[in-house]
């Protein structure tokens, strides 16, 4: 057996009090991405849902609204999948928290010199990574089967889902904190919002059918701008006011989720 | 290296109910000691810990640890302590390389330092062929020593271990103290430690506190604490007839006290036992009483558990856990 001995272990932390917070949040950042990296077959696997449910609900909707859809039928609705996926993946991320949380992982980062306010950045920027990572799958899928891809507005698109995604991923992060000593309310709360936000925004159906209160309601959705703004963005649209308002709408969310996230998080070892 | 003063924590439950987990524990731990802090569940052992590792600010009192005030200077705390959990500290869904690697970056590590120390923890706790394994597929033992690794990594002064034994089996409980113990030796660490298991804190602790309802009860070594307040037992086989007769001899010796019967069991406890048992048997002999077999048992800290507070350790933390 080695010995082991201290003299190995040098500690510029002794000398240098201040730490970068762009660091730890790096540090946090990359142990989150590790275990995708290590085994990219699970998140490969993640993706496979959209394609399940643009496969499935795709052809439904043309069927019965087909001819309404200005654009086609994908043009429609490929945007407002990639909405869902975001909705639906950082709107549960922070069971991955909650995980850590029970496990023991969490509570050991509270004791090294990290930051607090790192420990929930860095976890909600690395949303965008697996984000980035299905967006490019759906539409590379879905461009052989008629889907016409603007790539300004492409680019546009998804650098507004990730600040969205950023937003929300803070706020799933802020609600397992919240509820960490009755986990089982993590999924009670999220499914609570999840539905109606994702109906109240026109995602799948468009509201213009549907009662005047639904048309009100979803003024007041955030999720609406981005879903208007997404589709305005693939349509090759990259200068109009939904775009500007779907901006509006995902920083509002990104700065509330973050700054709740952030508070959340300083009293988490509580 | 850790001084409280008057340290406590209150919770409150709810508008009406408050919950005093820490009532003003002063303590002093000097650099080198190896301390066990023994009590039932519920006693206050971990929310101490908990305000000693910066993990909840105390309601009243002070904590310097490592030199640095807990409330004051939690950051600078933070960089000088281990800390060994009740969970584990590395993710489940991450590797065992990754994660004691990551662990070195975070304090302040280059890439190559943290390689180069992860590879030394992993050989010293043996967990050498276990880098590449997902942290969620060891075995208990395995992912306790991880644990220690994962707390040793910034070779700390100062180590806190909370329960780090508990669901091992006797087998993997020894191995992990071996390599504790190592550890300390090399590192030339200060140790404090909580635990339920009473001989846990018998044989590796140098000083055991005992806390009750928030409160240190008793501090010493352990041998002090079981000669000062429990005594040695004397076990003794002897004929129902005879059974008066020697507790009139027993009581005679010093410190006699809390003469129980059981059948043809006699037992009685005294000061000093290896010293008092030929002396009584002695006496029977002179005075014509049969002993058909005798004993002498060293008291147990549950012995001080119970003289401390009239409750026995294990009934107190059966009564916790239900």
């Amino acid at each position: 057996m080695t010995t082991l001995t201290a003299s190995t272990v040098n500690l510029p932390t002794a000398t240098s009090p201040d730490r970068s917070l762009f660091r730890d949040i790096r540090i946090v950042m990359a142990r989150e991405l590790k275990p995708v990296l290590r085994d990219p077959f699970s998140l490969l696997f993640g993706m496979i849902q959209p394609l399940i449910f643009l496969g499935l609900f795709g052809p439904l909707l043309a069927g019965s609204m087909g001819g309404s859809l200005d654009g086609g039928v994908w043009q429609w609705f490929v945007p407002a999948i990639l909405v869902m996926t975001t909705l639906f993946g950082t709107s549960a991320t922070g069971s991955n928290l909650l995980f850590e949380f029970q496990t023991g992982a969490h509570e050991r980062m509270l004791v090294t010199p990290l930051s607090r306010s790192s420990l929930l950045i860095g976890r909600a920027l690395k949303e965008m990574v697996p984000l980035f990572g299905q967006a490019v799958i759906v539409i590379a899928v879905m461009v052989p089967f008629g889907f016409e891809l603007h790539l300004d507005g492409a680019v546009v698109g998804l650098a507004l889902l990730a600040a969205f995604g950023i937003g929300l991923g803070s706020f799933s992060y802020a609600l397992a904190i919240a509820v960490r000593k009755q986990d089982w309310m993590f999924w009670v709360v999220q499914q609570t919002f999840l539905f109606p936000l994702m109906i109240l925004s026109g995602m799948l159906l468009p509201l213009e059918t549907g009662p005047e209160w639904m048309r009100v309601a979803s003024k007041f959705n955030p999720l609406s701008y981005l879903v208007d703004a997404e589709r305005t963005l693939f349509a090759g649209d990259v200068w109009a006011a939904p775009v500007l308002w779907g901006f509006v709408a995902a920083i509002v969310t990104a700065a509330l989720g973050l700054t709740v996230g952030i508070r959340t998080m300083l009293r988490s070892a509580d | 290296m850790i001084s409280t003063r008057e340290l406590t924590k209150d919770f409150v439950v709810s508008r009406t109910e408050t919950v005093h987990a820490v009532r003003g524990i002063s303590l002093d731990v000097e650099p080198g000691e190896l301390v066990a802090v023994l009590g039932p569940n519920g006693a206050g052992k971990t929310t101490t810990l908990r305000m000693l590792t910066t993990l909840i600010a105390p309601t009243s009192g002070t904590a310097t640890v490592a030199g640095y005030d807990v409330t004051a200077e939690p950051a600078r705390v933070r960089r000088q302590i281990g800390y060994v959990g009740q969970g584990n500290g590395a993710g489940h869904s991450h590797r065992v390389g990754d994660e004691l690697h990551g662990q070195g970056v975070i304090y302040g590590m280059d890439r190559r330092a943290a390689k180069r120390r992860a590879s030394e923890l992993l050989e010293g706790l043996e967990l050498k062929d276990l880098a590449e394994r997902k942290v969620s597929e060891l075995s208990g033992g395995q992912r306790r020593r991880l644990d220690v690794a994962m707390g040793l990594v910034h070779a700390p002064g100062l180590l806190f271990l909370d329960e780090p034994s508990t669901g091992l089996d006797p087998q993997n409980r020894a191995n992990l103290w071996d390599h504790i113990l190592r550890m300390r030796e090399q590192y030339a660490m200060t140790i404090v430690l909580t635990t339920h298991y009473l001989d846990e804190a018998d044989s590796m602790a140098e000083r055991v506190v005992v806390v009750d309802h928030g409160e240190v009860i008793a501090d010493d070594t352990a041998e002090a604490l079981k000669t000062r307040l429990a005594g040695d037992r004397l076990a003794l086989v002897v004929a129902p007839d005879n059974q008066i007769r020697i507790r009139e001899l027993a009581e005679k010796l010093p410190g006699a006290k809390e003469f129980e019967t059981s059948g043809d069991q006699v037992s009685l406890r005294v000061t000093d036992g290896p010293a008092a048992l030929p002396i009584l048997l002695g006496a029977a002999q002179q005075y014509g009483v049969p002993v058909a077999a005798a004993q002498v048992h060293r008291p147990t800290l549950d012995d001080v558990f119970l003289n401390l507070t009239g409750r026995s350790l294990r009934d107190s933390n059966g009564k916790a856990a239900a």
